[in-house]
């Protein structure tokens, strides 16, 4: 092979090599991802027909669109409550990061939101795809919807990885943060309705839900994406998003510049 | 009395997958050799040579692919359980002791794991933490340890049970030289109190200049040497070096008998003489120095391990 | 000098376990040091255990009757299934530590102790944090069985029992098959907790709305159905459908048999990959 060419042939061959763990973690992934819609299809199909194959707006092809497409966005929204910013800020690694011409909230925020884009593909096509070959789904026939659920899912993508921020900034408050973060994982996939969908949730619990940014991250783009919410409703579930976006974005922001100055007079 | 540790064409092999190509690699190659009780023996090799692998074997952590091996007359593989009561190791890189309890917890609980006796473990740990000057840190947690408090207590742990072998990989590395030197000195006590029998993989061929009665160089899996440490040194011209500092500039000095000159560095203020260890010493080349001129500051250094295998390997090859 | 007495031979039951009661206990006294995280962990247990009730209890909210179940019925199935989980969890659930011991070859260390290797991962912690949840999985038994109209005889009392004894071994044999398989799956521990933490959800379920892919699975392979589903079936005194009926209940032992079958062989497997041997 020619001298020119001979390094790129390495590179590839070791993108290649790589490939193949990355594989094994995406199989085990697609496994995980099937086994439970698997059997959330098996419960939720079978309250569906109990109620008479309408429940608030579900029929068994809405929900099974809402159960593989969750399934599918595990991979690129927060919920666990782990960031490697909070590592960051708790070995005080934080301080070069304040040092830096750019802004840190913008900066962590565009590369989580850029690592759960990427992620959708191993993990979000697969998922969709096994559930609407093997037990079906149905998905809008017009474009509208998958516009504006593309949107609707990149705001998504953004609330999450903007509220996974804020609670990785309590840290330069309290030393042992963990606390924050345990809650943070076991309410947001509930309260973003990754169990059950919140259309589902008697009142208040929904009232409650309605009053975290949790539903605006993941349930708001399934409603948007599989057809369930459409024209106006759509857009004001948009609407609400936009506002937890500006929300979070404000707290962040305003939680890093108190934490910057908090640094600074501690003598970093 | 049986040998302690006795291979015969011990080999192990490896499949590595490299691309879409599979090779087998020999991580040890029909290896030969019988340690009595009471022996100290260095294991030393070039990284990846084939030393843990052999360590593995002898442990029953391995099954070797040809070969017999019998470590305290029991097969390691089959009788491992047996085997553990009557062999101690210290990892350098990987502790045997529980990270977060304080230390002496864990030379309790190993006690427990090896059914020993309670007043006698209660004995056994308080010479152990006498001789090793352990006492003012049982109380702190493992992973507050410094290096040399931590490989003091994995050797304490190694030897609770009182084994007849001692496995040693690479135990100084990193240590500071009062410590390397406390550290050997123990290991000779144990060995004259005891018996034991040491097997000891290092880098350091002051470990091996110290500790050790017999040599075993492994090269690319197979024994390229077996017999004492004088014998090595005569076979491949090890040499050891003088560093001088100099109180002012000077020229090369050519004509110290028994030295070859090395280099000089700052025009002369420093210089590096080389010389045989069989037939000089590093106080009689000082002394040749000193006749010429004035010398302000010394250090010696040690033979490097991989040139000392290279070499042993290039003179197996003649 | 004297040599150290060792025991040999003939040791007592007690002796036997010294060395494992010595590790666990070393366990429970670091747990306790780090006292703020573990009532943090406690809490989170607890609190994830109501959420995972909760979601159960919405389905209910909707619908009166799941799968031949009303929820107060299926409260029993989940008691059972989440205690007996917790309380594996607690004694097993940190087999899934295998692969940090793989990567950082500290497996290598259990290997020079006198005791099989395996027992020792098993006793190498205890997940005590753990107990909020077993507690939450009793309380919701207690409650079910209160609130259920259940016609006792000594029979059912023993079921029950039984039930609560093989199900805690049936999840226990999924986490040694889980650790056993890490010697093949470098970092594939989300394929094996699809089976294990897939495995508890499934057992909270009335089996009878399964298809006939997860039947397969977890109703015979992985046996989950016979861990609460069934037993709550004979104890509630409903039949069951055709493929299940509720008489296999006492068939739970055998379950956590086959089970543990199948979690010593990948086991040995697995270790036997390990050590290289078998060429």
């Amino acid at each position: 092979m020619s001298p020119n060419l001979l390094p790129y042939w390495k590179l590839f061959v070791a993108g290649f090599r790589q490939q193949s763990t990355y594989r094994l973690a995406a199989f085990g992934g697609l496994v995980a991802n099937a086994t439970f819609g698997f059997l959330k299809v098996a419960v939720l199909f079978a309250t569906v027909r109990a109620a008479g194959g309408q429940l608030h707006g579900y029929d068994l092809g809405v929900m099974s669109s809402y159960i593989w497409i969750s399934q599918g966005l595990l991979g690129s929204i927060n919920l666990s409550g782990r960031t490697d910013l909070a590592d960051r800020i708790k070995d005080g690694a934080v301080a070069v990061d304040f040092l830096r011409p750019i802004d840190v909230q913008a900066a962590n925020v565009a590369t989580e939101v850029g690592k759960a884009v990427f992620a959708l593909v191993p993990r979000g096509i697969p998922s969709v795809a096994l559930g609407a070959i093997v037990v079906g789904m149905s998905l809008p026939s017009t474009p509208a919807p998958y516009l504006l659920g593309a949107l609707s899912l990149l705001v998504g993508i953004t609330v999450s990885a903007a509220t996974a921020y804020i609670v990785a900034t309590v840290g330069f408050w309290l030393i042992e943060s963990r606390g924050v973060q345990v809650l943070y994982m076991v309410v947001s996939g509930f309260l973003a309705g990754l169990f059950v969908p919140i259309a589902l949730f008697p009142g208040w619990l929904s009232a409650i839900a309605a009053a975290t940014p949790f539903p605006s991250m993941m349930m708001y783009p399934i409603d948007v994406i599989s057809g369930r919410v459409v024209g106006l409703a759509a857009l004001g579930l948009f609407a609400a998003q936009l506002g937890w976006l500006a929300v979070t974005g404000l707290i962040g922001h305003a939680l890093t510049r108190a934490g910057r100055r908090k640094l600074e007079i501690q003598g970093g | 009395m049986n040998p302690i540790i006795e291979t015969r064409g011990l080999t192990r092999e490896f499949t590595v997958r490299a691309g879409l190509r599979r090779t087998r690699l020999r991580a040890v190659d029909a290896l030969t050799f019988t340690v009595e009780a009471g022996e100290a023996v260095g294991y030393i090799g070039a990284n990846g040579a084939g030393k843990s692998t052999t360590i593995k074997m002898l442990t029953g952590i391995l099954v070797p692919t040809a070969g017999d091996v019998l470590t305290c007359g029991l097969r390691p593989v089959q009788d491992r359980r047996r085997l553990a009561r009557h062999v101690g190791v210290v990892f350098g890189q990987r502790s045997q002791l529980w990270w977060d309890l304080p230390v002496g917890e864990s030379f309790g609980i190993l006690a427990a794991i090896h059914r020993l006796d309670r007043a006698a473990a209660r004995a056994r740990t308080d010479e152990l933490v006498d001789r090793l000057e352990m006492g003012a840190y049982l109380s702190t947690p493992v992973r507050q340890l410094s290096l040399g408090q931590r490989m003091r207590a994995e050797i304490a742990a190694a030897l609770l049970h009182s084994p007849r072998l001692v496995i040693l990989d690479e135990p100084t590395i990193g240590l500071d030289v009062l410590s390397k030197q406390r550290l050997r000195e123990f290991l000779i006590e144990e060995r004259t109190a005891h018996g034991t029998t040491l097997l000891l993989t290092t880098h350091d061929m002051g470990d091996v200049a110290r500790l050790c009665d017999r040599v075993l160089v492994i090269d690319h899996g197979k024994l390229a040497y077996d017999g004492t440490l004088d014998g090595l040194s005569r076979r491949v011209g090890v040499e050891r070096v003088l560093v001088v500092d100099l109180t002012a500039p000077t020229p090369d000095l050519l004509d110290i008998p028994g030295t070859t000159h090395l280099g000089s560095e700052a025009g002369g203020l420093q210089q590096r003489l080389a010389f045989d260890a069989e037939h000089t010493t590093a106080a009689q080349v000082l002394t040749a120095v000193n006749q010429r001129v004035e010398v302000r500051d010394l250090s010696v250094e040690e033979p490097d391990i991989e040139d000392v295998v290279r070499r042993v390997y290039a003179g197996s090859r003649r | 000098m004297a040599e150290p007495v060792v025991h040999q031979g003939s040791v007592g039951p007690v002796t036997r376990l010294a060395p494992y009661r010595a590790v666990l206990a070393a366990r429970v006294r670091a747990q306790r040091s780090y006292r703020s995280n573990f009532l943090i962990d406690l809490g989170s247990s607890l609190l994830v255990g109501f959420v995972e009730l909760a979601e159960v209890w919405i389905l209910f909210h909707n619908v009166h009757v799941l799968g031949g179940f009303t929820f107060v019925q299926i409260l029993l199935v989940f008691g059972i299934a989440d205690f007996s989980f917790a309380l594996a969890d607690l004694f097993f659930g940190h087999c899934d530590n295998l692969p940090t011991y793989l990567r950082a070859g500290t497996l290598d260390v259990f290997y020079l102790r006198p005791q099989p290797v395996l027992m020792q991962l098993i006793t190498s912690e205890i997940s005590l944090r753990r107990l909020s949840r077993a507690g939450l999985g009793v309380g919701s038994i207690v409650i079910a069985l209160a609130l259920n109209d259940i016609d006792w005889s000594a029979a059912r009392v023993a079921l029950l029992v039984l039930a609560l004894v093989s199900a805690t071994a049936t999840f226990a044999a999924l986490f040694v098959w889980a650790a056993g398989l890490q010697f093949f799956l470098v970092s594939g521990a989300e394929l094996t907790n699809a089976f294990v933490y897939g495995g508890r959800y499934a057992a909270t379920q009335p089996a009878a709305v399964w298809s006939r892919p997860i039947k397969v699975v977890f109703g015979f392979l992985f046996p989950m159905a016979f861990t609460a589903y069934l037993p709550a079936l004979e104890l509630l005194g409903l039949p069951g459908p055709q493929w299940l009926p509720a008489g296999l209940a006492w068939c739970t032992p055998l379950a956590a048999l086959w089970s543990w079958g199948m979690a010593l062989g990948t086991w040995r497997v697995g270790m036997r990959h390990y050590q290289g041997g078998g060429g």
